[in-house]
């Protein structure tokens, strides 16, 4: 059965048996509620103004409808209540949380201490599925009648949100941590510094950077200078499988030729594996993962 | 009091101290632990406690008859809930009158708090005989 077809057949059942209210209407609970709500108007509390008002005696104020059936502590919802079913019906289908969005109260007319309240619920209508800031959900709308024996006094209509929650993004995985030896320190802190440092041997460059020159002088020293950053791919990967750490897949790893002169090795971010081609220009970006590493990437210069 | 088309109410500012939102949840008979709990709350993902609805419109009533008098009757009240209004937030009411037929007044009213409208909504009233 579709959320449409269970719906349906919740509305067509039509009002639930009447629930009563704990108590009938009294001055006790109305003394709480305006000293609450902060409402000084005399016709709820001072019966000498209230007997001369229009009401010609005390009255509780209006708002105070759904108070008198609200189920309190313990409370639990009748068997063919109609909210049950449909929440029971959205539940079941992942749309578990809910946010009130309407509150539509009608009184036709003001209560009195005395008299007993009892509430119905009917079903009236189940929208969806509709994508909303809190995530997919379905508009619940209920009509909710307050009677006095079988006078209707006051009736609401009360419309909910019933909704997936987004899913949390997970927390970042950690990401794989480079070997750094005394020969490759220069190039990560140099990272760390957003500079991309190449290893120089008199006037040869090298990367990846090691211990010796290119030609083996063994009294050789090696210093070094700062790449421009911009380059082109060389060549290029994409990473579709297996997952890696710190990873979103697929993503693109290039070797990219720098003006310098050396090719260097890092993910290519912020494009679709289709976009990228040998020969496209790209730029140096610095990735901070914590206080330590910052990782060497290209992105595409545009 | 002249009441017109247009014609505003005066503001009314509430301080929602968690007092004040503690209070009035239990006076409106509402246990939620989200009213009362401030672990509660957090734990289901809020800042803190925060109002509820009955409250709401228990606002609206009390800023509406205020103003239109003891004995004004309160026909209708229709609020559509926006942003949460949490503990030691503060909500301003504000309204205005969008129609009128004899006694029988609309209003429009809202109420703002620091994350933006908490509720907005249209009252019916009906002004006691003689006011004008």
């Amino acid at each position: 059965m579709t959320i449409e077809e269970a719906a349906a057949k919740i509305a067509a059942a039509g009002e639930c048996s009447p629930r009563p209210g704990r108590d009938p209407v009294n001055q006790a609970m109305v003394n709480s509620w305006v000293e609450a709500i902060g409402d000084a108007n005399p016709v709820y509390t001072d019966p000498e103004y209230a007997a001369r008002s229009v009401h010609k005696g005390l009255v509780a104020p209006p708002a105070m409808a759904q108070v008198w059936t609200m189920a309190g502590l313990h409370g639990t919802r009748a068997d063919d209540d109609p909210m049950s079913a449909i929440m029971a019906v959205l539940d079941e289908a992942g749309y578990t949380s809910v946010v009130a969005t309407n509150s539509e109260q009608t009184y036709h007319r003001y209560l009195r201490a005395g008299e007993e309240v009892s509430i119905t619920t009917e079903l009236e209508d189940v929208t969806g599925p509709k994508r909303t800031g809190l995530g997919e959900g379905w508009f619940v709308t209920t009509r909710l009648n307050w009677y006095a024996g079988s006078e209707l006094v006051a009736d609401m209509l009360f419309r909910i949100l019933k909704f997936r929650p987004r899913e949390a993004e997970p927390p970042p995985a950690p990401v794989l941590r480079p070997v750094i030896s005394p020969e490759t320190a220069f190039f990560w802190e140099g990272l760390r510094e957003g500079e991309l440092r190449i290893q120089r041997w008199g006037e040869v460059l090298r990367h990846p950077p090691g211990p010796m020159p290119p030609d083996g002088a063994l009294d050789a020293v090696a210093d070094h200078v700062v790449a421009s950053g911009r380059g082109t791919v060389y060549s290029y990967v994409a990473h579709h499988h297996p997952p890696v750490p710190g990873k979103r897949l697929p993503f693109v790893v290039a070797l990219v030729e720098l003006e310098e002169g050396v090719r260097m090795m890092a993910e290519l971010l912020d494009v679709e594996p289709d976009e990228v081609h040998v020969g496209l220009a790209v730029r140096a970006a610095f990735v901070r993962i914590d206080d330590e590493l910052t990782l060497p990437a290209w992105e595409v210069a545009r | 009091m002249t009441v017109t088309v247009g014609t505003e109410l005066p503001p009314m500012v509430i301080e929602a101290t968690p007092t004040m939102i503690i209070s009035t949840a239990l006076a409106t008979r509402d246990f939620q632990d989200v009213h009362h709990d401030r672990d509660a709350a957090v734990a289901r993902g809020s800042k803190d406690i925060f109002l509820n609805i009955l409250t709401d419109t228990g606002l609206v009533q009390r800023f509406v008859s205020e103003w239109a008098g003891p004995e004004a009757l309160v026909r209708s009240i229709k609020i559509r809930l926006g942003v949460p209004c949490y503990a030691y937030d503060t909500l301003t009411f504000t309204g205005r009158v969008t129609a009128r037929d004899g006694a029988d007044l609309e209003l429009a009213v809202s109420a703002v708090d620091s994350l933006g409208e908490h509720i907005g909504g249209t009252v019916s009233v009906t002004l006691p005989e003689g006011d004008s």
